[in-house]
This record gives C-alpha cells, sequence and structure tokens, in this order.
C-alpha cells in the first residue's frame, strides 16, 4: 500500500482552524534557540522541495538563515502549471497545515513576516487561505497576507514572484542574485511551494525518522501527484515517493484506455513510453534514467489512438504563448518550436521540421532568463523519442489516424491578461 | 584569473553587433541573438572582449572572473 494520505484528510472535507488542531496538536514552537534543531530536523528528513526543483529544502533554509537581514518566508501558492491542481488541493482543504509550515520556517530562519502568492482569479483555494489566516489572528504567529499575481505561467518562477512583490512586473529577473540572498525588499527570501511547507509542517510534528518511514532513501517522504488524462478518477492523490508509475494510474482509478504514454511534470515535463512507464518509479533517481523528472507531480496518462505528435504541438502552442517576451530565444524559439511540431505533425514530405526541431533545441536550451525554455525543449525532445513511430508516419507525407490533439488536456484559454501586474 | 564572458539574455536585444567585433566567441541563433562560448577565453582576446562589451547599445555583455 502506497498511497499514505499524510496531508490531505482522508474524509476529503476542507479543515478550520479548531478542526485541524483537533486532527494535529499544535507544532511545537521552537524557541530561538531551537532555530538550528530545526533545521537540522529539515535535513535528516531529506526533504526536497515539491515544486518542480527538487532542491534539497534544509540547504535552502540554511542559506536564507545566514543571509543579512531579517528574512521573509513566501509560500508560493501560484501553481501555474494547468496539469497540476495539488497546490490549490492543499490551500482548498488544509490552509492550517500549511501555515504550520510557513511559521515554522519563519522560526527556522527568524523571518518576520509570511506572504502567500496565489494566481488572481483561483477562486476558492484563496478564499479558503484567507479564511484560514483570518482564523489564526488568535494564535498571535508573524503576520501573514495573501497577494495576487496575474495567473501567467511564469509568474509563479521564484524571480517573478519576489520581483511582483516588490513593486515590478511578474516576470523572472535576471540572476543571480537569487531570492535566498536578496529577495523581498531586499532581504533573505525563504520562497518555497505550498507543499513544501506542508511537509515542514509535519516533521516539526512527527520527526524526521517518522518523514522517512516512507518513500526511498534518497527521496524520503510522500509527494502528491495530479493525475489527469484517460483514468477514471482524475485527482489528486498522496503517494510514496518510489511508487510505482502505475501505481500512480491506478491510485487514480486505473486506465480507461489502452496507454499509450505518460507525461511525467506535467507541461513543462516529459513524456515517458508506457513501457518505460511499467518500469519506472515515482522520484528523480528511477525518472532521470529515461530523461524524465518528477517535477511537479503532475501526470497525464495518455491514451492509444491518439496522436502524441499533434498533441505536444498544441501543448507547445500554449507555453510559447505564456512566454514573458523578454529573452530572444525563447520569445521567438518556443513559438517556432510549436510551428515545427505542428508542420511534422501535418505531414511534411521530408525531414526538414524534424530536423529544425533538433535544431532549435539545441540553440534554446539553457538561454533563457528562466527554466522554461529548457522545459518546452525537453518535451519536445521527449516526445521526437517516445513518438519516433509516429514521426515516420507522418514525415512520409502520411497523416495518422488522430485529426487533432488529445482533447483530455487541461489547457486553459490563452489568458487575455497582458498586463504583468 | 581566468575569465569568460556572459550575456544578460533579459536586457538583450538582439542588435548583433557582438557577433560581428567578436566571431571568435559569439555566434547568433536563427532569430539574432548571441551565444556565447561558455568556456574562459584567451586572456589574449581580452582587448577585443573589452571592446564588444563596450560596443553593446543595451550593456547586456559582462565579463565573469571563473574561480
Amino acid at each position: 500500500m502506497t498511497t499514505t494520505a499524510r496531508l490531505l484528510p482522508a474524509d476529503g472535507r476542507p479543515r478550520s482552524l479548531n478542526e485541524h488542531r483537533s486532527d494535529f496538536a499544535p507544532p511545537p514552537r521552537p524557541a530561538r534557540r531551537a532555530k538550528l534543531q530545526l533545521i537540522e530536523a529539515i535535513d535528516a528528513a531529506g526533504l526536497t522541495g515539491r515544486g518542480g526543483a527538487s532542491f534539497p529544502t534544509a540547504r535552502k533554509l540554511a542559506s536564507v538563515a545566514r543571509g543579512s537581514g531579517v528574512p521573509v518566508v513566501v509560500v508560493n501558492a501560484c501553481e501555474s502549471e494547468p496539469a497540476s491542481a495539488k497546490d490549490k488541493t492543499l490551500l482548498r482543504f488544509v490552509p492550517h497545515l500549511v501555515l504550520d509550515g510557513a511559521v515554522a520556517g519563519a522560526a527556522a530562519v527568524g523571518a518576520d513576516r509570511v506572504v502567500v502568492v496565489v494566481e488572481r482569479g483561483a477562486g476558492a483555494s484563496t478564499a479558503s487561505m484567507r479564511r484560514a489566516i483570518a482564523e489564526r489572528a488568535v494564535e498571535r504567529d508573524v503576520p501573514m497576507e495573501v497577494v495576487e499575481v496575474p495567473p501567467r505561467f511564469v509568474s509563479g518562477e521564484e524571480s517573478a514572484v519576489v520581483h511582483h512583490l516588490n513593486g515590478g512586473d511578474s516576470r523572472p529577473t535576471t540572476t543571480p542574485p537569487r531570492p535566498f540572498e536578496y529577495g523581498v525588499d531586499g532581504r533573505p527570501t525563504l520562497i518555497s511551494n505550498v507543499e513544501t511547507f506542508a511537509h515542514i509542517a509535519q516533521i516539526t510534528r512527527f520527526g524526521p525518522s517518522w518523514f522517512r518511514d516512507v518513500g526511498t532513501p534518497n527521496e524520503p517522504g510522500t509527494m502528491l501527484v495530479t493525475v489527469s488524462g484517460a483514468v477514471a478518477s482524475p485527482g489528486v492523490y498522496e503517494l510514496a515517493m518510489g511508487a510505482q508509475l502505475p501505481e500512480v494510474v491506478h491510485a487514480a482509478g486505473g486506465a480507461t484506455h489502452d496507454v499509450q504514454a505518460l507525461l511525467v511534470g506535467g507541461y513543462y515535463g516529459t513524456w515517458v513510453a508506457e513501457a518505460d512507464a511499467l518500469a519506472a518509479r515515482l522520484c528523480n533517481e528511477s525518472l532521470q534514467t529515461i530523461g524524465a523528472r518528477v517535477g511537479c507531480g503532475a501526470v497525464i496518462v495518455f491514451p492509444h489512438g491518439e496522436c502524441g505528435l499533434r498533441t505536444t504541438a498544441r501543448i507547445l502552442e500554449w507555453l510559447a504563448g505564456e512566454t514573458a517576451q523578454q529573452c530572444g530565444p525563447c520569445m521567438h524559439g518556443l513559438p517556432a518550436l510549436a510551428r515545427g511540431a505542428d508542420a511534422l505533425a501535418s505531414g511534411s514530405r521530408d525531414s526538414t521540421p524534424h530536423r529544425l526541431l533538433l535544431r532549435w533545441s539545441a540553440q534554446i536550451e539553457g538561454r533563457g532568463g528562466c527554466r522554461m525554455p529548457d522545459g518546452a525543449v525537453r518535451l519536445m525532445r521527449s516526445a521526437l523519442g517516445v513518438f519516433a513511430d509516429d514521426v515516420e508516419v507522418h514525415s512520409s507525407g502520411r497523416s495518422c489516424s488522430a485529426p487533432s490533439a488529445y482533447t483530455g488536456l487541461a489547457l486553459p484559454p490563452h489568458r487575455p491578461n497582458r498586463d504583468w501586474r | 584569473m581566468k575569465r569568460r564572458l556572459e550575456v544578460d539574455i533579459i536586457a538583450c536585444d538582439g542588435r548583433g553587433l557582438c557577433a560581428e567585433l567578436l566571431p571568435e566567441l559569439i555566434r547568433l541563433d536563427d532569430w539574432g541573438y548571441p551565444m556565447i562560448d561558455k568556456q574562459p577565453f584567451d586572456r589574449g582576446l581580452l582587448p577585443l572582449v573589452k571592446r564588444a562589451v563596450a560596443a553593446c547599445p543595451v550593456l547586456a555583455l559582462r565579463i565573469v572572473e571563473v574561480p
């Protein structure tokens, strides 16, 4: 049994502060001298960031605590990846678990302010977090607030969040300096994903060895995954790190069609062929051997009979529409990839689109101010590998049986808001 | 001390002067933006590198010391 509920309530009901406190006693309030102990506990637990980059959380905490000036804690709840819903789910059902983690994080680094950053228009999850912060006035924690940023893919990137909080555009900025050294108001800033804070809360309560009871030695604990596509019960599920990928599909009620591939890590992720997915596990150690990463834990189950190339072209077109229009290789390269993938899918009679896609991928990779263009390149390259047979069919001028992109993708319409504030 | 050349890709406008002045280290991509050799450059190139840095109309190039 690898479905293991440590964060979300088993009965699926949102928790008020009183209900939360009857689920979980208040976490121990760390004394000032216990700062280091808290960071050591997170280090011993081996927690890594759950927002996509899988960075060791204790190292981030230690860097922020060492910085000059009073730190700020930012709970990153932007979740701009359309295939992911876990952060909004946490905000909606257990906002106080998230805030417990933020309070613990603030104590660990000595911060005097907590900011929860959400996407504008997120609705119920934002309302739930606002309500939770109001309820907590009685607990006299550090001051907390909610800040809304534009609902754009790049606006959740950490330097973009910090820039917004400093009064600028919600677009990535040149790094270094990174937020941990020079962030909100020029102060050291602990910015982490919502789920990371929820795990911090549970580690302060139950300890590092409890945290390590599940998961793998290198990637301990559980992870929230958002499963969508051809499954019976799409949704957010909590699994042990290292769970077999087929178990992820099983957790969502199983596949409703024969599975062709999985898209692991969301639209910013990597295609994994079904044969590879059968043997892969939900951890970077395993996924890296097939060129993928767990990322934010979004998994899309892609059925047989659909065209992976057309679908990839559609995702790239969406990503291209979401660039910050700042870096040449991204703002020109992503539309080029999208057009190239579309040309390939539309059945060109020669190998030109394929060659250009490889050329552009090499030119774009590693050249953005943020990692967005790298994500698009990874998606593109994995599509050319996993759907190699389709590439051959389309390159011979024939078209495949699927007339359009997979309709099971939750791609939001391009956001009309061109305002970066 | 070793040095390499870097571009602030957010600041860069893709004018392309740098690639004209310093083809030793810079090629342009298919959209006219500089792709820069990531390796430390030869000490002898320093005057040419400095000239390219100074010529950038948006000051997007910088020389960084490699530890």
